[in-house]
Protein backbone atom coordinates (compact mmCIF):
# COMPACT_ATOMS: atom_id res chain seq x y z
CA UNK A 1 0.00 0.00 0.00
CA UNK A 2 1.73 3.38 -1.04
CA UNK A 3 0.13 6.76 -0.87
CA UNK A 4 2.11 9.97 -2.47
CA UNK A 5 1.06 13.21 -2.18
CA UNK A 6 3.00 15.49 -4.30
CA UNK A 7 3.82 18.82 -5.60
CA UNK A 8 4.86 18.35 -8.91
CA UNK A 9 2.69 16.78 -12.07
CA UNK A 10 3.27 12.94 -12.47
CA UNK A 11 3.16 10.74 -15.72
CA UNK A 12 0.22 8.15 -14.04
CA UNK A 13 0.64 5.46 -16.74
CA UNK A 14 4.53 5.95 -15.96
CA UNK A 15 4.30 4.80 -12.12
CA UNK A 16 1.79 2.63 -12.39
CA UNK A 17 3.95 0.57 -14.66
CA UNK A 18 6.99 1.14 -12.53
CA UNK A 19 4.77 0.13 -9.24
CA UNK A 20 3.64 -3.35 -10.70
CA UNK A 21 7.48 -3.65 -11.71
CA UNK A 22 8.20 -2.75 -7.96
CA UNK A 23 5.72 -4.86 -6.25
CA UNK A 24 5.31 -7.78 -7.74
CA UNK A 25 8.20 -9.03 -8.75
CA UNK A 26 7.30 -12.58 -9.80
CA UNK A 27 5.05 -13.06 -12.81
CA UNK A 28 0.91 -14.49 -12.31
CA UNK A 29 0.83 -12.46 -8.71
CA UNK A 30 -2.29 -10.92 -9.11
CA UNK A 31 -5.01 -11.57 -11.89
CA UNK A 32 -6.83 -8.45 -12.22
CA UNK A 33 -5.71 -4.77 -11.40
CA UNK A 34 -8.17 -1.55 -11.76
CA UNK A 35 -7.06 2.05 -11.99
CA UNK A 36 -8.69 5.46 -12.14
CA UNK A 37 -7.29 8.45 -12.98
CA UNK A 38 -8.69 11.98 -12.52
CA UNK A 39 -7.18 15.25 -14.47
CA UNK A 40 -8.01 18.68 -14.50
CA UNK A 41 -10.38 19.79 -16.91
CA UNK A 42 -10.13 23.23 -18.83
CA UNK A 43 -13.85 24.26 -17.78
CA UNK A 44 -16.33 24.47 -14.70
CA UNK A 45 -19.90 25.61 -13.72
CA UNK A 46 -19.62 27.27 -17.69
CA UNK A 47 -16.13 29.09 -16.87
CA UNK A 48 -13.02 28.46 -18.79
CA UNK A 49 -10.58 27.81 -15.75
CA UNK A 50 -7.09 28.29 -16.72
CA UNK A 51 -5.68 27.04 -13.40
CA UNK A 52 -5.87 25.70 -10.15
CA UNK A 53 -4.23 25.80 -6.60
CA UNK A 54 -4.55 22.94 -4.66
CA UNK A 55 -4.21 22.93 -0.88
CA UNK A 56 -4.13 19.95 1.55
CA UNK A 57 -3.92 19.74 5.20
CA UNK A 58 -0.32 18.24 5.79
CA UNK A 59 0.14 14.97 7.64
CA UNK A 60 -4.19 14.42 8.00
CA UNK A 61 -3.89 13.91 4.36
CA UNK A 62 -1.60 10.79 3.99
CA UNK A 63 -3.31 9.32 7.64
CA UNK A 64 -6.66 9.66 6.11
CA UNK A 65 -5.78 8.29 2.32
CA UNK A 66 -3.95 5.32 4.23
CA UNK A 67 -7.29 4.32 6.38
CA UNK A 68 -9.14 4.71 3.58
CA UNK A 69 -6.49 2.37 1.37
CA UNK A 70 -6.43 -0.40 4.68
CA UNK A 71 -10.21 -0.07 5.21
CA UNK A 72 -10.66 -1.30 1.26
CA UNK A 73 -7.40 -3.76 1.40
CA UNK A 74 -9.18 -5.53 4.13
CA UNK A 75 -13.02 -5.54 2.73
CA UNK A 76 -12.25 -6.68 -0.54
CA UNK A 77 -8.80 -8.82 0.45
CA UNK A 78 -6.43 -6.62 -2.34
CA UNK A 79 -3.19 -7.47 -2.77
CA UNK A 80 -1.78 -3.64 -2.95
CA UNK A 81 -3.48 -0.35 -3.75
CA UNK A 82 -1.71 2.83 -4.89
CA UNK A 83 -2.87 5.94 -4.88
CA UNK A 84 -1.02 9.43 -5.39
CA UNK A 85 -2.32 12.87 -5.51
CA UNK A 86 -1.34 16.51 -6.67
CA UNK A 87 -1.08 19.44 -4.78
CA UNK A 88 0.34 23.16 -5.77
CA UNK A 89 -0.32 24.38 -8.83
CA UNK A 90 -2.36 22.65 -11.74
CA UNK A 91 -2.47 23.61 -15.27
CA UNK A 92 -5.87 22.13 -17.66
CA UNK A 93 -4.62 18.37 -18.35
CA UNK A 94 -2.61 17.63 -15.51
CA UNK A 95 -3.51 14.48 -14.03
CA UNK A 96 -4.79 15.00 -10.41
CA UNK A 97 -5.09 11.45 -8.98
CA UNK A 98 -4.32 8.20 -9.54
CA UNK A 99 -6.37 5.05 -7.39
CA UNK A 100 -4.91 1.74 -8.74
CA UNK A 101 -5.91 -1.33 -6.85
CA UNK A 102 -4.51 -5.34 -7.24
CA UNK A 103 -6.87 -8.43 -6.64
CA UNK A 104 -7.14 -11.97 -7.51
CA UNK A 105 -10.44 -11.21 -9.44
CA UNK A 106 -11.94 -8.58 -11.08
CA UNK A 107 -15.14 -7.75 -8.87
CA UNK A 108 -13.10 -6.61 -6.18
CA UNK A 109 -10.52 -4.85 -8.06
CA UNK A 110 -12.97 -2.46 -10.30
CA UNK A 111 -15.18 -2.09 -6.71
CA UNK A 112 -12.18 -1.46 -4.41
CA UNK A 113 -10.86 1.24 -7.20
CA UNK A 114 -14.18 3.38 -7.06
CA UNK A 115 -14.83 3.35 -3.31
CA UNK A 116 -11.62 4.59 -3.25
CA UNK A 117 -11.98 7.24 -5.08
CA UNK A 118 -15.18 8.60 -3.74
CA UNK A 119 -14.14 7.73 -0.51
CA UNK A 120 -11.09 10.08 -1.13
CA UNK A 121 -13.65 12.86 -2.61
CA UNK A 122 -15.53 13.09 0.74
CA UNK A 123 -12.74 12.15 3.38
CA UNK A 124 -9.42 13.48 2.29
CA UNK A 125 -8.62 17.10 3.18
CA UNK A 126 -8.11 18.66 -0.36
CA UNK A 127 -9.12 22.18 -1.36
CA UNK A 128 -9.32 23.37 -4.76
CA UNK A 129 -8.73 26.79 -5.87
CA UNK A 130 -9.87 27.76 -9.76
CA UNK A 131 -8.76 30.85 -11.37
CA UNK A 132 -11.04 32.17 -13.92
CA UNK A 133 -11.47 35.28 -16.26
CA UNK A 134 -13.54 36.41 -13.02
CA UNK A 135 -10.92 36.03 -11.03
CA UNK A 136 -10.30 33.24 -7.71
CA UNK A 137 -12.62 30.80 -6.07
CA UNK A 138 -12.65 28.08 -4.16
CA UNK A 139 -14.50 25.30 -5.44
CA UNK A 140 -17.76 24.27 -3.64
CA UNK A 141 -19.10 21.27 -2.57
CA UNK A 142 -22.54 20.83 -2.33
CA UNK A 143 -23.23 18.22 0.32
CA UNK A 144 -22.24 20.49 3.37
CA UNK A 145 -20.40 18.81 6.52
CA UNK A 146 -20.00 15.42 7.90
CA UNK A 147 -17.96 12.96 5.87
CA UNK A 148 -19.14 9.73 5.36
CA UNK A 149 -17.80 6.69 6.60
CA UNK A 150 -16.82 3.91 4.64
CA UNK A 151 -19.73 1.61 6.11
CA UNK A 152 -22.41 4.54 5.22
CA UNK A 153 -20.93 4.35 1.60
CA UNK A 154 -23.26 1.81 0.06
CA UNK B 1 1.45 28.26 30.91
CA UNK B 2 3.98 25.81 29.79
CA UNK B 3 5.02 25.58 25.86
CA UNK B 4 3.67 22.21 25.83
CA UNK B 5 0.62 22.63 27.01
CA UNK B 6 -0.30 25.03 24.35
CA UNK B 7 -3.00 24.30 21.90
CA UNK B 8 -2.20 24.17 18.00
CA UNK B 9 -5.13 25.89 15.96
CA UNK B 10 -4.47 25.59 12.13
CA UNK B 11 -7.44 27.21 9.61
CA UNK B 12 -7.34 25.65 5.87
CA UNK B 13 -8.23 26.86 2.29
CA UNK B 14 -11.22 29.42 2.97
CA UNK B 15 -10.68 29.61 5.82
CA UNK B 16 -7.50 30.90 6.70
CA UNK B 17 -7.80 33.77 3.55
CA UNK B 18 -10.67 34.99 5.24
CA UNK B 19 -9.50 35.35 8.41
CA UNK B 20 -5.47 36.34 7.31
CA UNK B 21 -4.12 33.71 9.34
CA UNK B 22 -3.74 30.06 9.05
CA UNK B 23 -1.64 28.54 12.64
CA UNK B 24 -2.01 30.35 16.06
CA UNK B 25 -0.75 28.54 19.27
CA UNK B 26 -3.55 29.60 22.12
CA UNK B 27 -3.64 28.33 26.42
CA UNK B 28 -5.00 25.30 27.12
CA UNK B 29 -7.69 25.67 29.69
CA UNK B 30 -9.53 22.23 31.51
CA UNK B 31 -12.87 21.40 30.00
CA UNK B 32 -12.49 23.62 26.78
CA UNK B 33 -13.72 22.08 23.78
CA UNK B 34 -13.28 22.36 19.45
CA UNK B 35 -16.11 25.09 19.29
CA UNK B 36 -14.56 26.96 22.41
CA UNK B 37 -11.31 27.14 20.30
CA UNK B 38 -13.25 28.02 17.25
CA UNK B 39 -15.73 31.07 19.26
CA UNK B 40 -12.47 32.22 21.43
CA UNK B 41 -10.59 32.74 17.80
CA UNK B 42 -13.01 34.06 15.68
CA UNK B 43 -15.60 35.96 18.03
CA UNK B 44 -18.26 33.95 16.52
CA UNK B 45 -20.77 32.41 18.73
CA UNK B 46 -20.74 28.76 16.95
CA UNK B 47 -19.15 26.79 14.94
CA UNK B 48 -20.48 26.85 11.57
CA UNK B 49 -21.91 23.47 10.05
CA UNK B 50 -20.28 23.91 7.08
CA UNK B 51 -16.98 24.10 8.86
CA UNK B 52 -15.30 20.79 9.43
CA UNK B 53 -12.75 20.13 12.24
CA UNK B 54 -10.37 17.36 13.49
CA UNK B 55 -8.03 17.32 16.50
CA UNK B 56 -5.21 15.53 16.46
CA UNK B 57 -5.83 15.21 12.06
CA UNK B 58 -8.92 12.24 13.06
CA UNK B 59 -12.30 14.32 11.91
CA UNK B 60 -14.46 15.40 15.49
CA UNK B 61 -17.52 16.78 16.99
CA UNK B 62 -17.50 20.35 17.54
CA UNK B 63 -18.32 19.51 21.43
CA UNK B 64 -14.86 17.18 21.65
CA UNK B 65 -13.33 17.78 24.94
CA UNK B 66 -9.06 18.90 24.33
CA UNK B 67 -6.32 17.74 26.15
CA UNK B 68 -3.22 19.84 26.41
CA UNK B 69 -0.86 19.85 23.32
CA UNK B 70 -4.01 18.97 21.01
CA UNK B 71 -3.82 20.02 17.70
CA UNK B 72 -7.14 21.38 16.31
CA UNK B 73 -7.47 22.01 12.57
CA UNK B 74 -10.89 23.56 11.33
CA UNK B 75 -11.61 23.91 7.11
CA UNK B 76 -14.38 24.00 3.99
CA UNK B 77 -15.96 20.94 3.05
CA UNK B 78 -13.48 19.13 1.15
CA UNK B 79 -12.72 18.94 -2.61
CA UNK B 80 -10.48 16.32 -3.67
CA UNK B 81 -10.15 14.17 -6.95
CA UNK B 82 -10.84 14.90 -10.29
CA UNK B 83 -12.06 18.30 -11.73
CA UNK B 84 -15.42 17.57 -11.59
CA UNK B 85 -17.35 20.72 -9.59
Amino acid sequence: MTVSVRDAPFEPYAELAAYERLRFARPGQFGASASFVGSMRDLNEGDAVTRMTLEHYPGMTERHLEAICAEATARWSLLDTLVIHRVGLVLPGDPIVLVAAWSAHRAEAFTACRHIMEDLKSRAPFWKKETTAHGDRWVARNTPGVPRTAAADE
Amino acid sequence: MSGTAAISVKLFAGLAEARGWRERRIDYAPGMTVADVWCGQTGESALPPRVLCAVNMDYCAADTVLAPGDEVGFFPPVTGGQHDG
